[in-house]
């Protein structure tokens, strides 16, 4: 079971947590024509890289507030966490 | 019955207090202290079972957690339990134990043919011999197979044992309590690290319980047990026995079991029979030791052949011989020492050595004490049928190929010792990539992954004195690193005898012209000749060559058996072991029991049940109650006679006559308040919302950005910035994720925040024709009128004092309300609205009859809002906006969305107007066509239309909206039943609303 640092909480087990996937997708802008393209990778394509990624994840039985984990999917290894407005 | 094979004197047992137990029906005793192994042996029992595929006899082979054979069934207190190792089953009285795998008898067995017939059952020989023809497996190969395998029946009644999960954070976890796990412990604890300890026996101690060695002027023993004393007394250790850590998960997570009651007759009140750990340790001492290998020679299996080290334990911790006719067979010294003690106790063992002329101070010592040796001497096979009775040996040439003459010679026993396997199970299941030690013949701990050191035999270190300095050294170092302390312990003075160099030998050679099976694992029957076939059949990789022949795949896990097949692959493909690789380690280490993961997580307790305020009213008016979620929910309430069909029709004709009142206290509430709420909802739903006003609600759809309806229900206006949302029962926690996600991660810029409400009110909706009447004499200060309160009006107000929100609103398709007053004050508004209700002829109604309302008044709910359908789907197109965008909005364009036949939900009514449709039935045109039969749609809810008096459902139907007026057939294969229906509206009551808006 990971142990995730919450950027608002401190560390906490994985069971307190939700999986938000992958935490780079940008949602196009309100109002704006989206080429079917663009649209159906944002909706639908997802990297699944092996090594380092930056996910999602909800402290669902915590804070509530959704946060960032820079994680490694091969070794679980996790370098970084962030709040979800800050870079990570 | 005499202990004939009992000493006197010697061991840790209780012989103060005997035990008396039964093994396949007959009596024996045992003492306090003893496991089920130790005492059968010292009854001279040896033969406990059958092997899984050939039905060999089978006996001990070794006395703790590593023991592929002595596995029985357990009885007790009436409970029965398969897969119980002999060797670590502690004594109890009145314990009963049956052998497995062998039917009829553990001395006459049927399946005993198959040794005969072994040409037959060669490696793959499941994957060769049951796959054809297909038909025959369930009848013919299946059954057989079952009634002739397996190691003994689950028991089919309920568990009653409690089984019970604890959470611990430590600094450090300290796997195994021998030499290695005792000195890194004290010397972190001393240091002021919270340790945790475990040992999976009930004894601590390790190889301290059987060594002659002597530590600080104490022998080992002693030392171990003024260790444990102290590090019990101390506040920041925690020390468990019989516990077992099985498993190492990520970010230094470990599960550890612990048995409480398993060496009890029963287990205590209040007491769990085990309990699960999850270790959150910040460091992690592997100390789990090693287990001897085998030697592998023909009949190797045979009951009477041991482990050196087993034999030694039997001897000193339990008093008991596992033969007085012992052959001690070794490449190693380590044996020496269980000689030595066969000699002290006055039986005189025959040692063959395979080396050529070893010489260390344990050899010179057995020497002088006038045991026999023969060097460059080998078992070549045991001989005897359920137990040794004699062994065939020869000398063996330097080169180990070729054998000298045959000579036989009498024993009861054969101990073999084939060197020392470090137990590097948890090490590798944490990521350590492991390496080869070719002077141990045996992969050792490599390069750290996680927080983790192994110290001790586990990590390859066979002498005391280099096993105790570096545990001492590394419960310093790491512990000095948690605790910024610096205490050292200066390490006591060990006195050991010198072991010299073991022979790299491990399977004796066959004879010429003898056939004798050579077994690698002993609880899978895998033997030397197997591991050949499947490598003359082209198996390469060595985690195919183990699931080809199943290898190492028992119980045990290969505790005994991986490292002799990897060296029989490497030889024979010629490549060094290293390159051969061993197979993954994975959880758990040993079995544990399905109890103890599941914990206390079992039926009711599985997950929360949430209860309405209302929920002691339903309850005292006959309600039976359904499952919603994690809520329940009355489903009916029961009068008389009545079953679920006459009572919810009876409910809902009362609503669309008189008028019902429903518990909707589980309906999801989230308030939504900021400046920014309107705009919030007027991109989270697909309607406008930025013009309701103040006291007003609407309904709202909301979809997933793929355009796939998510949830829907109605939002309140109740102040300027203040919205009272609503979602589905099953929906609300999804739903206040996904609002978070928006507000958090895609709008951050909106100043809005949300938070359940749903426990906060409790809900009561009041239905039917006279539902205004009673509202007004609930509230009869306030002007609920039809201008007071028009549709979709929101009004504050007191129910007898008590605040109260009324909306109105309608699932029901009738004139309702819904009433909420905080939780604490709904079992009052209830009682109130019963009370008063009554001159109207109010009921309760549950959630059957409200489906039946929603589904003939065609409003669509879960069954139709099923994670595939578009609004357009469900008739809710007209809630889409065109002018603004929203949430999932662009993938409405999407081709298949948009096409012309799209599906849509239809009223599907019987021809007949009797046959109840069940809901998954699908529609087709033709009842009779070939199979597969082209799916139209499906019935997504039925019921019993009380308007009509007749069956009626809604379906989501292929081209829905041109199919109205169309005769198809819905076809329920598993009810086996065909009905011919007539597609109508959705809406089959009151298909232009006006009795909500009345
Ligand atoms: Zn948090």
């Amino acid at each position: 079971m990971l142990h995730i640092k919450c950027p608002h909480c401190g560390l906490r087990s994985q069971n307190e947590f939700s999986y938000g996937g992958d935490g780079t997708v940008k949602r196009p802008e309100l109002n704006k024509e989206v080429p079917d393209k663009e649209w159906d990778t944002f909706v639908y394509l997802r990297k699944s890289p092996r090594g380092k990624h930056i996910e999602l994840w909800h402290h669902i039985s915590g804070c509530r507030q959704w946060i960032k984990v820079e994680r490694d999917t091969a070794t679980h290894e996790i370098f970084k966490t962030s709040k979800a407005n800050e870079d990570i | 019955m005499s202990q004939e094979f009992r000493l006197d004197k010697i061991g840790l047992i209780n012989r103060n207090k005997k035990i008396s137990f039964k093994f396949n029906g007959k009596k024996y005793f045992g003492y306090e202290g003893d496991t089920l192994a130790s005492a059968l042996i010292a009854n001279g029992v040896h033969l406990i079972g059958r092997s899984f595929k050939y039905h060999r006899p089978r006996g001990f082979f070794g006395a703790g957690v590593d023991e592929p054979y002595a596995i029985v069934q357990l009885y007790r207190n009436n409970e029965t339990e398969p897969n119980v190792r002999a060797t670590e089953q502690e004594l109890f009285e009145g314990l009963e134990a049956k052998s497995v795998n062998c039917w009829p008898s553990v001395n006459f067995d049927i399946g005993a043919i198959n040794n005969f017939l072994n040409k037959f059952f060669p490696a793959g020989f499941y994957y060769k011999t049951f796959m054809w023809p297909k038909s025959f497996w369930y009848k013919i190969y299946e059954p057989f197979i079952r009634k002739a395998a397996g190691f003994g029946v689950a028991s089919t009644k309920h568990d009653n044992e409690r089984y019970e999960h604890k959470y611990e954070y430590c600094d450090l976890l300290i796997t195994g309590s021998g030499p290695s796990g005792l000195a890194s412990a004290y010397s972190a604890a001393k240091n002021g690290a919270r340790v945790i300890l475990a040992e999976d026996k009930p004894r601590f101690g390790g190889s301290l319980l059987t060594s002659e060695v002597n530590i600080g002027n104490q022998n080992g023993k002693d030392w171990a047990d003024k260790i444990i004393v102290e590090l019990k007394e101390m506040p920041n250790v925690i020390v468990k026995n019989r516990a077992q850590v099985f498993g190492y998960y990520d970010h230094n997570m470990l599960v550890m079991s612990e048995r409480l009651s398993d060496h009890l007759p029963k287990s205590k009140k209040y007491t769990p029979k085990q309990r699960l750990w999850y270790i959150r340790a910040k460091e992690v001492i592997i100390s789990s030791g090693s287990i001897e290998r085998p030697i592998v020679f023909g009949n190797n299996d045979t009951p009477g052949v041991v482990l050196a080290s087993a034999a030694k334990e039997y001897l000193k911790v339990y008093g008991v011989l596992v033969g007085k006719k012992p052959l001690i067979f070794t490449n190693n010294d380590s044996a020496y020492e269980t000689a030595i003690e066969f000699k002290k106790n006055n039986i005189n063992p025959i040692i063959l050595d395979t080396r050529e002329n070893p010489d260390s101070e344990l050899i010179s010592e057995a020497k002088n004490m006038g045991i026999e040796i023969k060097f460059s001497h080998v078992v070549v096979a045991a001989k005897g049928y359920k137990k040794v009775n004699s062994a065939e040996i020869a000398n063996i040439s330097e080169n180990k190929k070729d054998l000298g003459k045959i000579e036989n010679i009498t024993c009861d026993c054969i101990c073999v010792s084939g060197f020392w396997t470090p137990t590097i199970h948890l090490t590798s299941q944490s990521g350590n990539k492991t390496k080869f030690n070719e002077e141990i013949d045996a992969f050792v701990p490599g390069k750290s992954k996680q927080n983790e050191t192994t110290v001790g035999s586990a990590n390859g270190i066979f002498s005391l004195e280099k096993t105790l300095t570096t545990a001492f050294e590394k419960g310093h170092e790491i512990s000095k690193k948690l605790t910024n302390k610096d205490n050292k312990i200066s390490v006591p003075k060990v006195s050991e005898k010198k072991f010299t160099q073991h022979d790299k030998f491990w399977c004796v050679p066959l004879p010429k012209e003898k056939n004798y099976k050579r077994f690698l694992d002993f609880q899978n029957d895998v033997s030397v000749a197997d591991v050949e076939l499947a490598l003359r059949e082209g198996y390469r990789s060595i985690e195919h060559v183990k699931r080809y022949t199943t290898l190492g795949m028992a119980t045990d896990q290969g505790k005994t058996s991986n490292l002799n097949g990897l060296q029989l692959v490497s030889s024979i493909e010629n490549k060094i072991v290293p390159s051969v690789g061993h197979t993954t380690f994975r959880p758990p280490f040993t079995p544990v029991s399905i109890g103890a993961i599941v914990g206390r997580e079992i039926g009711k307790h599985s997950k929360p049940t949430r209860k309405s305020p209302m929920h002691s009213w339903h309850e005292k008016h006959n309600a039976v109650f359904v499952d919603a979620g994690i809520w329940l929910r009355p489903r009916y309430y029961k009068q008389g006679n009545e079953g679920l069909f006459e009572a919810s029709k009876r409910e809902a004709e009362n609503v669309r006559k008189n008028v019902g009142v429903c518990d909707v206290t589980t309906l999801g509430k989230i308030d939504v308040k900021g400046p920014d709420a309107a705009e919030f909802l007027n991109r989270v739903y697909t309607n406008a919302w930025l013009k309701l006003p103040v006291g007003k609600a609407r309904y709202g759809v909301m979809l997933r950005e793929d355009g796939i309806v998510m949830d829907d229900g109605t939002t309140t206006r109740i102040s300027e910035y203040h919205y009272h949302m609503t979602t589905t029962t099953a929906q609300a926690a999804n739903v206040l994720s996904h609002l978070e996600y928006y507000l958090q991660i895609v709008w951050p810029e909106l100043n809005v925040n949300v938070v359940s409400t749903t426990e906060q009110w409790a809900g009561a909706a009041i239905a039917g024709p006279k539902s205004r009447n009673l509202l007004q004499k609930l509230f009869p200060d306030t002007d609920v009128s039809k201008e007071g309160l028009p549709f979709m009006g929101y009004l504050e107000s007191n129910l007898f004092g008590i605040p109260a929100r009324i909306f109105r609103i309608s699932f029901s398709g009738e004139l309702a309300y819904e009433v909420n007053v905080e939780s604490d004050n709904g079992n009052f508004m209830w009682e109130k609205i019963i009370e008063i209700g009554k001159e109207f002829a109010i009921q309760p109604y549950g959630t059957e009859a409200l489906s039946t309302l929603r589904i003939e008044m065609g409003h669509v709910a879960g069954s139709e809002l099923d994670g595939r359908t578009i609004p357009y789907d469900n008739g809710l197109d007209g809630l889409v906006s065109k002018k603004k965008d929203f949430i999932g909005k662009r993938s409405l364009n999407r081709k298949a969305f948009i096409a012309q036949d799209r599906q849509k939900v239809v009223g599907v009514v019987p021809l007949d107007k009797k046959t109840s449709i069940p809901e998954g039935s699908h529609l087709v045109k033709d009842a009779n066509a070939k199979l597969p039969n082209p799916k139209l749609g499906h019935i997504s809810a039925s019921c019993w239309s009380v308007e009509y008096n007749n069956p009626f459902s809604l379906a989501i139907l292929k081209d829905g909206k041109n199919m109205i007026g169309k005769k198809l057939f819905a076809l329920c294969p598993v009810k086996n039943k065909s009905i011919p229906v007539e597609i109508v509206s959705s809406h089959y009551v009151d298909p232009k609303g006006e009795r909500v808006r009345s």
